[in-house]
């Protein structure tokens, strides 16, 4: 529980978890964020208006899963780091997931990384895809890692290897 | 030496800066003091992201937002700044703050209207060995690492899982150092959720109902004993284990620094909610003394976003005390007002409201 823990069970996303279909169409943002609290530069990130329009600073988002392509121009805005995006079919075996990174020194693209769960435990390596630079935030990146798909839902964390020498 | 002003802000973090802002345009002579030798407040200390909303930067980091106010209001010319001058005491028999510069020079400074905006201070935690160097605030970690780029130490336990102490160790772990846990003695992690899964999934544990009993070394830290808790916050017996670490973090907590306000003889309440002594205050965060108004930690210890809001207030309420104002001004101050009720809707902000519910009092302007 996150309450007790610090880390969501997957359960916990309630509604914000993608169906199986949507999962077959493409990427899709999943906003990791399900406790009220005041904060809402997500709602003015997505230019499709796919992040639904807040009542109140306090509202937790919603998303239109329909009008989202995944595109993750929402993820660098959000100070919560709690946006991901999610593409499960990528191709045959592997998944791709888009999420935001703050620690330096960055991977580069092509490197073989650790992938991390929401716990910070090791399930297993990836490669990364692309490292975004984006104009919102220019400290952070947003990082495309392929992860074998039945991590998709797992892996919200990648670590540069220790065997990482060039 | 004798300075005269308007409007004396005590204090130039966000609350400050901003009641500074609203003064602006208004042909009233402001005087900040601040006692540090830059203006921003905490604000310096936060390399992460802000919360709130766009009209508080939310996306930006904290010591970006100091930046923007700070240029803003030493652009101005009807705003001075006295920085490294600490407000030492109030002097009712004459009205005066009496200021001291650099350690070295007095001033009696008069005013018309003052906005304390002096903050809040760190909390401490009692135990065996909590003199032990290697045992720091929260904040000394911060100003440490992000203001000076000195690391506290190589292998951190973090006590508190409020808001500052989640985010400070994320912030530990960028600078490289290893954080070995975070402790909690209440039985949910007491900061956001999503600054909680943001360590986590760096690999952080995060222990509920667990507390630091003792600290071991003799000449520095050298490990802690820590025990569990039963619901009663009851040590566990049998639970004990000790954890080796150079450094140990207390993030317990924040009270307002309210003794000028003792000294104008504000009315004072205790409330928990809030951090400690805060002054009773209308929604123009004026005080039961006329002249004096409250903003940012010091009213309620919240967020730079509430501080930023109700400094905004309580700049726009002095210029319409003074007849200064700008025609907007019930509008502004009215707008702001709005945005700090939208910011303690729901269940975080249950407990602001509970707190703030014990302090509001209709004082007339
Ligand atoms: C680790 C951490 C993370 C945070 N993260 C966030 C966040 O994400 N979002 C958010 O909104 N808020 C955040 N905050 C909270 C925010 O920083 C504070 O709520 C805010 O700075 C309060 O503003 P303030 O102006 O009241 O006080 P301060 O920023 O404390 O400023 C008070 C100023 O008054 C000066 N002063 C005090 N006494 C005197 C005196 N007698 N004479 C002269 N000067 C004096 C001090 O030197 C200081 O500069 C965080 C705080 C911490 C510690
Ligand atoms: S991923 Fe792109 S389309 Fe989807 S919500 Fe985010 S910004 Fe909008
Ligand atoms: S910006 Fe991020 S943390 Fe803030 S409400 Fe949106 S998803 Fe949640």
């Amino acid at each position: 529980m996150f309450i007790k823990n610090g880390y969501l069970d997957i359960d916990e996303l309630g509604e914000r978890m993608p169906s199986e279909e949507r999962f077959e169409q493409g990427p899709v943002a999943i906003l990791e964020c399900i406790q009220q609290i005041p904060c809402n530069p997500c709602q003015n990130a997505c230019s499709r208006g796919a992040i639904l329009p807040f009542q109140s600073i306090n509202d937790t988002p919603t998303i239109d899963m329909d009008k989202c392509n995944g595109c993750g121009n929402c993820i660098s805005a959000c100070p919560g780091l709690a946006i991901f995006v999610v593409w499960k079919n990528y191709n045959q075996e592997n998944s791709l997931i888009k999420l935001p990174l703050e620690l330096l020194p960055f991977p580069e693209e092509g490197d073989s990384v650790e992938l991390m769960n929401r716990k910070g435990e090791k399930v297993g390596t990836g490669k990364v895809i692309k490292v975004q630079k984006t104009k919102q935030n220019s400290k952070s990146r947003v990082i495309w890692v392929e992860v074998p798909k039945k991590l998709a839902m797992d892996v919200r964390h990648v670590a540069r290897s220790n065997n990482h020498e060039k | 030496m004798r300075i005269d002003c308007d409007v004396l802000i005590i204090g130039g973090g966000p609350a400050g800066l901003c009641a500074a802002r609203s003064l602006l345009g208004t042909g009233l002579k402001v005087l900040i003091l601040e006692r540090d030798p830059f203006l921003g407040g905490q604000l310096l200390k936060q390399t992460h992201m802000f919360f709130g909303s766009k009209e508080q930067y939310a996306g930006t980091r904290g010591f970006e937002i100091g930046q923007i106010l700070t240029r803003e209001v030493q652009a101005s010319p009807n705003i001075t700044v006295m920085l490294e001058t600490v407000a030492s005491g109030y002097y009712p028999e004459e009205n005066f703050i009496l200021a001291l510069e650099k350690e070295k020079k007095l001033y009696q400074v008069y005013f018309k209207k003052v906005i304390v905006a002096t903050g809040a201070s760190e909390k401490s935690l009692l135990f065996e060995g909590n003199d032990l160097p290697g045992i720091y605030g929260a904040g000394a970690v911060q100003t440490l690492m992000n203001m000076y780029g000195v690391m506290p130490g190589k292998d951190i336990i973090m006590i508190g899982s409020g808001n500052i102490g989640l985010i400070v160790s994320y912030q530990l772990l960028q600078a490289g150092v290893k954080v070995k846990a975070i402790l909690e003695a209440a039985p949910t992690v007491g900061g956001y959720f999503v600054h909680a899964a943001k360590v986590s999934r760096m690999g952080i544990p995060i222990f509920t109902q667990t507390t630091v009993k003792r600290a071991l070394g003799r000449n520095a830290l050298e490990g802690v004993e820590i025990v569990s808790l039963d619901s009663k916050w009851q040590y566990v017996p049998g639970t004990e284990r000790k954890w080796p670490c150079d450094t140990l973090c207390l993030a317990v907590g924040l009270s307002p620094m309210s003794e000028l306000l003792w000294q104008f003889q504000c009315e004072m309440r205790y409330v928990s909610e809030l951090g400690g002594y805060v002054a009773k205050r209308n929604p123009f965060m004026q005080t039961t003394h006329p002249d004096v108004y409250i903003a940012g930690d010091v009213s309620g210890v919240e967020e730079a976003s509430s501080a930023m809001l109700e400094g905004t207030i309580a700049g726009f309420a002095v210029s319409k005390a003074l007849h200064k104002m700008l025609d907007s001004v019930d509008q502004v101050i009215q707008n702001s007002q709005t945005f700090l009720d939208e910011m303690h809707v729901g269940t975080i902000g249950e407990k602001i409201r509970n707190g703030l519910a014990k302090v509001e009092v209709d004082v007339c302007l």
